[in-house]
């Protein structure tokens, strides 16, 4: 079970890089790509994942299962999805009611990407509660999972940069991150029901 | 100008001496590498000193023809002014120095003396007199500065999302805002949906925003182009200064086709670079075109434009694969594309 833990960090880390690089993509239309569009990106992502490791260790104090935590990566990707429908006519009236380009990216991104990222950054805390079974082996537990959530953030940079946008439209690359997302999330549902 | 003039032997001077401590620093052996007696020392370091002075002077020769008057990195660009003999240019790249983004004759500082910027103004075959003209990249400001002395009456726009490169193009290439000529610092794509949402129109459009090295993918894509093509009044024209080579020159063309269809191209043999002039009505005629030419040939002349060698070279013919996929804001790889 605990590789299986390891995989889902690992797809969770991949999907949020990749999310936040497409978040250039998707502000350029309306706030360009000065310098500022990437300060309120990155922003909001470090914002949305502290807060996430915060409710995602937060969480892990009820009752922890593999069926909750499952639910972390559905409930990412149903916050996710979204992006592919609601994205332009949120920038166009964020665009219309804030004059300044650096307000109106940096609210453009609050509203795109503060949900599906505090969701994602659950996932780290929650699999370390999931994983740590002595106090001896937690630093190990949790210097493995940031490896292989850091390591999934740096391919899903990668692969998103190099190969994903000369292959697909955004949209396209969004809806197989919701899919990757629900992928991951159901077969923790499926492993919690055969184990039982 | 005249303030500028002032300023550039002091940063000539400041340029060049990283230059000979970095050679000092290269060629450290020159000095330490034969040891000899104490009597000699002096006539060694005579000699040495002899030595390095030929090997400096050898070595500063190729660049004495260049130096750079500017160096400076700004938020988007390392931003060079070069001088070459009386010529200044406006470089955005270390790596490919020998890209002018604009460049000064200082004797006939009117004269244009990048091709693509005499290109550009090809546009102006389109349509009577320009009444509001819109220059997104300012670079050097050559084509604005044109612009406001021939057409005085016309009131014009110039967006620029470095404000470093703004600053250059004031202090060193005689740019200079005005009641007439108002600069923008800011994102070109901003700009133009603020300016479409303000019904705003203009009468000829200069699309020149593309440097060496990075292409801002925002800015070509069919959405960009068709906010842009709302900017224009009926008998308006644009010209965008884009690629000539690459992978990129057929999605671009299919991307333009697609927002205005058919369009001209204007590639000279001298330049590589390709202009694109499009409309948002019909063409013009090659007769219309001649007749246009004859009548600017005059005012244009002074900028070294030869404007009745144009009409015969815009070609609108399809030289681009039928199937290139068009560039939008959701498929925009420009900067791959340009590398494969």
């Amino acid at each position: 079970m605990s590789a299986l833990i390891y995989c889902l960090a690992f797809v969770g880390g991949f999907v949020i890089m990749s999310l936040e690089l497409l978040g250039g993509r998707v502000l350029a239309p309306y706030f360009g790509s000065s310098i500022h569009v990437w300060g309120s990106i990155i922003t909001v992502f470090m914002a949305s994942l502290a807060l996430g490791y915060l409710a995602g260790g937060r969480w892990s104090l009820r009752s922890p299962s593999l069926p909750k935590f499952a639910g972390l990566l559905l409930i990412g990707a149903v916050l996710l999805y979204p992006l592919v429908y609601f994205s332009e006519p949120a920038m166009e009236w964020i665009f219309h009611a804030i004059e300044d380009p650096r307000y109106g990216s940096l609210t453009a991104s609050m509203a795109l990407f503060v949900l599906p990222t505090v969701m994602l950054g659950m996932i780290s805390p929650y699999s370390v509660r999931l994983l740590v079974r002595t106090t001896e082996e937690s630093g190990n537990v949790a210097g493995r999972l940031y490896f292989v959530s850091t390591a999934g953030s740096a391919l899903g940079t990668l692969g998103t940069s190099f190969y994903f946008v000369l292959w697909w439209e955004i949209n396209t690359i969004l809806t197989l991150l919701t899919a990757t997302l629900v992928l991951a999330g159901t077969t923790a549902l499926v492993v919690a029901r055969l184990r039982r | 100008m005249s303030a500028a003039s002032g300023a550039r032997p002091s940063a000539a001077s400041r340029a060049g001496r990283p230059r000979s401590n970095l050679r000092s620093r290269l060629f450290p052996g020159a000095r330490a590498s034969r040891p000899r007696p104490d009597s000699g020392r002096c006539y060694a370091i005579t000699r040495c000193s002899i030595a390095l002075a030929l090997l400096g002077i050898a070595l500063l020769a190729p660049l004495a023809s260049a130096e750079v008057v500017h160096r400076e990195r700004s938020l988007y660009q390392t931003i060079l002014v070069v001088k070459q003999g009386r010529t200044l240019c406006l470089q955005f790249s270390l790596r490919r120095a020998q890209r002018n983004q604009s460049c000064l004759d200082e004797r006939r500082p009117e004269r244009m003396v990048l091709a693509y910027t005499r290109m550009m103004m090809a546009a102006l075959l389109f349509g009577p007199a320009p009444q509001r003209i819109l220059v997104v990249g300012v670079g050097g400001g050559t084509l604005p500065m044109a612009l406001t002395a021939i057409y005085p009456e016309a009131q014009m726009d110039a967006v620029e999302i470095d404000p470093a490169v703004v600053k250059v193009a004031k202090r060193h290439f005689g740019f200079a805002e005005s009641e007439r000529l108002k600069v923008h610092v800011e994102d070109a794509r901003v700009f133009t949906r603020r300016a479409v949402a303000a019904g705003r129109t203009y009468d000829l459009i200069l699309l020149d925003a593309f440097g060496a090295d990075y292409i801002p993918e925002h800015l070509m894509t069919r959405e960009y182009l068709a906010e842009t093509r709302a900017l224009l009044t009926d008998d308006g024209a644009l010209a965008a200064n884009t690629f000539a080579i690459s992978q990129l020159y057929d999605h671009e063309s299919a991307t333009y086709f697609d927002v205005f269809g058919p369009f001209f191209n204007l590639k000279l043999p001298s330049s590589g670079n390709r202009v694109i002039l499009a409309t948002k009505g019909r063409l013009p005629s090659l007769m219309t075109l001649n007749a246009r030419a004859a009548e600017l040939a005059r005012s244009l002349a002074p900028y070294g434009i030869r404007i009745r060698d144009y009409p015969r070279r815009l070609k609108s013919e399809i030289d681009w694969a039928a199937n290139t996929r068009v560039l939008t804001d959701q498929y925009a790889p420009a900067n791959l594309l340009q590398a494969q």
